[in-house]
């Protein structure tokens, strides 16, 4: 039974032996989709370049269809599995700092690494930030620190919070998908002017 | 003719020469998919970066000051779990970064650079970067999460605060991308 987390009790060298080999193909996949480039991310804000949500997009489409055909075959019990407690306003508070933070400093967390190992300064400038940022949160914002943590309503997934199956989801989101490809393509035609020299 | 075409199957270019292009985004979504769904088979969990830069804070201020990080609710919650260096999230990170740095050495694509909007000089670029980074540091920490551990693992489980959070940071990022185009166009 999956994930093997559950059944299975690994030494913390075999555990952090899997986080070094599963951060491997992370870093890998974002470097191969581009993410190691500031202008390659922003571009999605300005239409000339969708990658990041292809990317993201797809990715997820494809975890989540995973993750359903697995515990629909019995082999992988979802309720094992961490969520992250849902807060509304950590989430929409949080979200919209993030947005302003992602679109000025060019990066966020993960995609600074892949910047860093490639040789981008402003990557490494952009993760001294966001280390300097965590800081600081800790030492002058543990008061919203609790305000979230006291907010959260607990796990909630959608399939739980309308009661329609995941499988209706994965469906769902493989065709936003399909239609969000074709908008991109034609979005990217449109703005493909907007793309700086160089 | 077309001496400049590369042949398919070619050897992968040297660092600092012609860099070969991005993957389809489509595939590589695919394939980032599939280390995820991995991370969650065998870890019980998803991919996060935001909680490495958190153990490593705390790190930082139990150097400083044991008893102080420990009075501290948010730092003491990563120095509970043991020490912070043999956090999952930094091996994770660890992982990424000899991960990245492999894909851009065999694409060509390793440089010292800095990625910047036509207008900045370098010098402005590392001061936006530095800046935007403390802001998504502080972001993500309200949030719980960035778009690793939030959207991507959040998001592929249908958790309702992920898809919040994602729809909150690119209303953001949208608004703040036309009020400072200079930055990047």
């Amino acid at each position: 039974m999956l994930p093997l987390s559950s059944t299975l009790e690994l030494s913390q060298a075999a555990n952090l032996g899997l986080a070094v080999l599963l951060g491997f193909g992370f870093g890998f996949a974002l470097e191969r989709a581009g993410f190691g480039s500031a202008r390659k991310l922003t571009a999605v804000f300005y239409f000339y370049d969708m990658a990041v949500v292809k990317v993201m997009f797809s990715a997820i489409v494809t975890a989540m269809a995973g993750l359903f055909l697995l515990s629909t075959a019995g082999v992988l019990d979802l309720a094992e599995l961490y969520v992250e407690p849902t807060s509304y306003a950590g989430a929409i508070v949080g979200g919209l700092v993030f947005g302003v933070g992602f679109l000025v400093g060019g990066y966020c967390p993960g995609t600074s690494v892949a910047a860093c190992a490639t040789g981008r300064l402003d990557g490494f400038a952009f993760l001294a930030g966001m280390l300097g940022g965590v800081y600081l949160f800790a030492e002058l914002l543990s008061g919203v620190d609790a305000w979230v943590r006291e907010s959260a309503v607990g796990e909630i997934t959608l399939p739980a919070l309308t009661g329609l199956s995941m499988g209706w989801y994965v469906l769902l989101f493989i065709g936003i998908l399909v239609a969000a490809g074709l908008a991109m393509r034609a979005a990217e035609r449109r703005f493909a002017g907007l793309r700086p020299p160089g | 003719m077309n001496a400049t075409t590369p042949a398919p199957n070619r050897p992968p270019a040297p660092p600092g020469t012609s860099a070969q292009p991005y993957w389809n985004p489509y595939a590589v979504g695919a394939l980032l998919g599939l280390v995820l769904l991995a991370s969650y088979l065998v870890a019980g969990r998803g991919l996060g970066a935001t909680g490495a830069f958190s153990s490593v804070a705390a790190w930082i201020a139990n150097a400083i000051s044991p008893e102080h990080a420990l009075a501290n609710p948010v730092h003491a919650r990563y120095l509970a779990s043991g020490s912070p260096l043999t956090a999952w999230l930094v091996f994770l990170l660890i992982g990424a970064f000899a991960g990245a740095a492999l894909s851009g050495w065999l694409a060509g694509r390793t440089r010292l650079t800095i990625e910047k909007g036509p207008r900045l000089s370098g010098g402005q670029r590392l001061a936006t970067a530095a800046g935007g980074g403390m802001v998504a540091g502080i972001g993500a920490k309200i949030a719980m999460g960035c778009t690793s551990g939030q959207a991507l693992s959040g998001g592929s489980m249908l958790n309702v605060g992920s898809l919040v959070f994602m729809g909150s940071v690119f209303a953001a990022a949208y608004a703040a991308a036309w009020i400072l185009r200079k930055e990047w166009l």
